[in-house]
């Protein structure tokens, strides 16, 4: 029954993809095109692009990179980034674990699946984290957990605001115990900052869920999310198999949330930055000169 | 301490006469008396909840509650609860934090449970809030694995002073099925899943994880509850006196750290 617990979404896009072969235009090459998993429809990439990857039919907000994420976030080059070295080890002695991680290192340019830092959001100085779907579906282990509790840490320490853009699988099987751990060590850091006076807005993406839906993801002062991102604890198949029906289609998306009471607001992402600067400006917090400031 | 592997731990904690909360409750307490209900939605009976004494100490107790047949299993949803469970847990948590009891958590469950009304509740949030509301929590909180520890639905009742696990329990990130289906696609493995994933009480004790072994009757509890339930009360008492006698500081920066140290990295 708890096969998947933390497997939402592989699932759900495998599902979704194996439809999507069938409707594919074959005289068009794949990456010329972008098929929205939300409702199908099928448009240039380039326009796909243009619209910083939001589907012009549904308004669905498909993943992004960190970098691409840092890019239309941040405030142009204000960005110091936090543990850019901190790797994980193989703390359970799971076979090939450590390969696996230099070769998604290796194609990513990054070293796990969040990266952290401090920059300012249209002059407003807060700890970031982003969160990147690519590396191992952004699953929590070691360095994840570490990453936000030095992340929150400094935070209090500064008195600064903090904006998690999550996405995630949930727990990293392949560091066993230790990868449940860090839903309370990341839990932990999150309560004191919180008990500080510190904010937190949690910003969910495209796809929370687990392990993480099940810790810090949840726990923002105001929790905000992009349009018709899954968002959920369980996974999708595992609740299909055991309620033996089918499930809704807005069933673990963001606007299912909306409406159960568990997200603030549901904003797009061209307005993003102006909705955390907004509530950083009620929050009393400063601006600052972006350049004006040094990290350390 | 015996070295049964993993996989043989799984067939004793699966054991039809393994003892519940049911059998140790009563053998251990005294006065226990149950209260009910979240407060906001209803009551779970994944959970049971109530104060008790110890030893003559008044104490808060938490447990999941696993069926000794079918007819319980039903009752206790096989001990997977919902969000309206956890949050049952967590208000008696904030009572014993206002009248000063230690609380005393149960874990035994294969996770919380996975299903539409779950997620509709907010699962996630409620397991959130119950980690990081336990992490400060002004009282003594002592976790004991009786059984199965399995992923977040665990986590919930095991943010704690110290945890500790039966001499078979078993305390994992998912249940070995589900990590053989995830990483294998393949739960038929389960097997060799349980001695891959490093889940025994003493893998735990060599991570951090698990800070007290409680020594089972040869063959397992259910060979003898009576004695089980013995040691299990036995460090119960000690715990409770060595943690109540730390001040609210010292004993939440020790919890703060104790979870804060767990992670195995590198950093270049
Ligand atoms: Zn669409």
């Amino acid at each position: 029954m708890l096969e998947d617990l933390f497997k939402t979404v592989k699932d759900r896009f495998n599902a979704e993809n194996a439809g999507q072969e069938q409707a594919k235009t074959p005289e068009i090459p794949k990456d010329l095109l972008f098929k929205c998993p939300r409702c199908q429809s099928v448009f240039y990439m380039d326009e796909f692009e243009k619209r910083r990857k939001t589907c012009p039919t549904c308004n669905y907000h498909a993943r992004l990179s960190w970098r691409e994420r840092l890019e239309i976030t941040a405030d142009k080059d204000s960005f110091v980034q936090f543990d850019e070295n901190m790797t994980s080890l193989n703390p359970i002695g799971f076979p090939d674990y450590e390969k696996k991680i230099k070769s998604l290192q290796e194609k990513n340019g990054i070293n796990d699946a969040i990266v952290t830092g401090v920059c300012t959001i249209r002059g407003y100085r807060a700890v970031l984290g982003i969160m990147d779907s690519n590396f191992m579906m952004a699953s929590m282990g070691s360095v994840v957990g570490e990453k936000i509790a030095r992340a929150f840490e400094y935070a209090t320490e500064n008195k600064l605001p903090v904006i998690l853009f999550t996405a995630s699988g949930g727990a990293r099987m392949q560091e066993g115990i230790i990868s449940l751990m860090q839903m309370a060590k990341t839990s932990g850091a999150v309560k004191r900052h919180s008990d500080a006076g510190g904010l937190y807005i949690t910003v969910l993406t495209d796809p929370t869920t687990g392990g993480v839906t099940a810790s810090f993801a949840s726990l923002g002062d105001i929790i905000l999310a992009e349009p018709k991102v899954l968002v959920g604890f369980a996974g999708r198949r595992v609740i299909q198999d055991t309620i033996k029906q089918k499930l809704p289609d807005d069933f673990q998306t963001a606007e299912f949330l909306l409406e159960s009471g568990f997200v603030d607001a549901i904003v797009d992402r061209k307005s993003m930055r102006k909705s955390l600067s907004n509530i950083l400006r009620l929050h009393n917090y400063k601006k600052v000169d972006a350049v004006a400031w040094q990290h350390g | 301490m015996s070295n049964l592997s993993a996989t043989q731990r799984l067939e004793i904690i699966r054991e039809k006469n393994r003892p519940t909360v049911n059998d140790y409750i009563p053998a251990i307490f005294h006065h226990f008396t149950e209260f009910h209900g979240d407060r906001h939605y209803g009551d779970d009976a994944a959970i049971m909840a109530g104060i008790a004494t110890l030893n003559s100490v008044p104490v808060t107790v938490i447990a999941q509650v696993k069926g000794r047949n079918l007819d319980e299993n039903k009752k206790s949803n096989f001990s997977m609860p919902h969000p309206e469970g956890y949050r049952k847990a967590l208000r008696l948590a904030y009572q014993a934090e206002k009248f000063h009891r230690p609380v005393i958590c149960f874990v035994d469950t294969p996770g919380a449970f996975c299903g539409v009304e779950a997620e509709k509740r907010g699962q996630g949030e409620a397991i959130a809030k119950n980690i990081a509301e336990f992490m400060t929590l002004k009282t003594p909180v002592i976790s004991v694995v009786l059984g199965e520890g399995g992923s977040g639905g665990a986590l919930a009742l095991a943010v704690c002073d110290e945890l500790a696990m039966l001499e078979n329990a078993l305390y994992s990130v998912i249940s070995p099925r589900g990590f053989a289906s995830i990483l294998w696609k393949d739960p038929s493995r389960e097997k060799e899943a349980a001695d891959l994933m490093k889940i025994t009480a003493e893998d735990l004790q060599r991570f951090g994880v698990c800070d007290k072994i409680i020594a089972e009757p040869v063959g397992g509890a259910h060979n003898d509850p009576n004695l089980t339930a013995d040691n299990i009360s036995e460090y119960l008492m000690d715990a409770v006196a060595r943690l109540s006698a730390l001040d609210t500081d010292t004993l939440l920066e020790k919890r703060y750290q104790k979870f804060r140290k767990i992670g195995v990295f590198s950093e270049g």
